[in-house]
């Protein structure tokens, strides 16, 4: 039985409204059998420092990634993860997190490649919270383990390897990394650690759209006549496109992903989570430097 | 890996090795609350730290040596990145009163040892080997000279 959704006014010129929930509605639905809150940071210490009362932890490293493989777990591991952190396939289940929801974001993808269908984010994630002077508290997890069903992982839908990409150019690509990587001047995000790619610049025909331009500058997502400004007017979206976005190792393009999927409705749209770190060391894969998109190559 | 760690940094090691993985987490945190602030005079001065760009969020480190060629590290990290801070916190702790030649002794992979691996995951704990790795930098510059 699926919780209510947030009927807020703010929500409602979004495609999919049903995928936000607001800092009022949680506080207010905090407990509700049914719904489990889930919390994913960059930092995997920063949940054990203060987090929203009964939200369990999900770690997008340790816990969503493949220890060996460049993969992610399988629906088998996914089942047990989500199985004893007390969600079920019917849960409810509201993500938020650190540095816009950033992590949160890429949660969110990775429980719908399992098909995981209410799933939905605390829009302004952590930042919003603390700035309303919500309460955290420090209290170990104590989710009760339930019986979650193990269903394989469906990555036609959402998820594009090399080939697709590949295959896909001459459709729209949207660079959600800083400028920085996009010319070719870095390889990796400002600030960031190397995560190595032997070649800087971008794919073909990409144009360049940080991911967080997305985000207002209270965390939460940008009104939909703006959100319109940016990836319809600015980068060149049509209804109907067929759209792939990629960043480094594909979590900030699954922020994106959410963007054009749930806020704007475009269906179909991939995120290329090999992305820069598989691209930019990828033998014979055609790569352009600077500020312009490029050229899509000639097959 | 067969080299001795000084004391403080073997003892270290054995308390994380003596817990399950996510009471590891805790005390990580424990050590990330004890970094102590810096004191007032590199507080004043940001251009004499050095940023440690290998790690995720932003971490500043800088190597004093003191009187019979003790290492003073001092590191600075925000709040919100309490990983960071832990392995920042476990350097100046483990380092506190080593001489020059015993940290620059110490295995550069020790970080891999620390039974935190798992805990964090390999990306993390590189940030922490790009830590010791800064230190060692500076101390050798500052000893050269």
């Amino acid at each position: 039985m699926p919780i209510e959704t947030d009927p807020s006014s703010q929500f409602s010129s979004f495609a999919h409204p049903e995928r936000l929930v607001s800092t009022e509605w949680l506080a207010d639905h905090l407990g509700e059998p049914g719904l489990v809150v889930v919390e994913s940071d960059e930092d995997v210490l920063l949940y054990e420092t203060g987090h929203i009362a009964g939200a369990v932890k999900v770690d997008w490293h340790t816990d969503l990634n493949d220890p060996v493989e460049r993969d992610y777990i399988d629906g088998a591991a996914f089942a047990k993860l989500l199985g004893s952190k007390g969600i079920s396939r019917d849960t409810t289940v509201v993500i938020y997190g650190d540095k816009n929801n950033w992590w949160a974001a890429y949660a969110l993808w990775v429980f719908t490649l399992f098909g995981h269908e209410d799933v939905r984010l605390l829009d302004g994630g952590r930042a919003k919270w603390e700035a309303e002077g919500r309460e955290y508290t420090t209290e170990r997890e104590s989710a009760v383990a339930v019986d979650y069903p193990v269903v394989e992982r469906d990555d036609a839908a959402i998820r594009a390897f090399k080939d697709d990409v590949l295959a896909h150019l001459g459709n729209p690509l949207i660079d959600v990394r800083s400028p920085e990587e996009y010319t070719g001047d870095r390889t990796t995000a400002p600030a960031y650690p190397e995560e190595g790619a032997l070649r800087a610049g971008h794919i073909p025909s990409a144009q360049s759209v940080p991911w967080a331009r997305a985000v207002a500058e209270n965390g939460s997502f940008k009104p939909v006549d703006e959100l319109n400004a940016i990836y319809r007017d600015g980068a060149g979206l049509n209804d109907g496109d067929n759209v792939i976005a990629y960043c480094r190792i594909g979590e900030r393009s699954s922020h994106t992903w959410f963007v054009l999927t749930h806020l704007l409705g475009f269906e179909g749209v991939r995120n290329y989570d090999g992305s820069w770190t598989e691209w930019g060391s990828a033998v014979r894969v055609p790569i352009v430097k600077g500020a312009e998109p490029g050229a899509v190559p000639a097959r | 890996m067969n080299e001795v760690l000084p004391e403080a940094l073997e003892q270290i090691k054995d308390d994380f090795h003596a817990l399950e993985l996510r009471d590891r987490l805790q005390l990580l945190l424990e050590f990330s609350n004890e970094l102590p602030e810096l004191p007032s005079r590199y507080a004043d001065h940001p251009d004499l730290l050095e940023r440690v760009v290998e790690c995720q969020s932003p971490v500043f480190i800088f190597v004093e040596i003191g009187d019979e060629k003790v290492v003073h590290l001092h590191a600075t990290a925000p709040r919100e990145a309490p990983t960071t801070r832990g392995f920042a916190s476990i350097l100046v702790q483990g380092l506190a009163g080593l001489t020059v030649d015993q940290v620059l002794d110490i295995p550069d992979d020790f970080p891999q040892d620390l039974g935190l691996t798992e805990a964090v995951s390999p990306l993390r704990i590189r940030g922490m080997t790009a830590l010791l790795g800064r230190t060692k930098r500076q101390i050798r510059e500052k000893t050269a000279a």
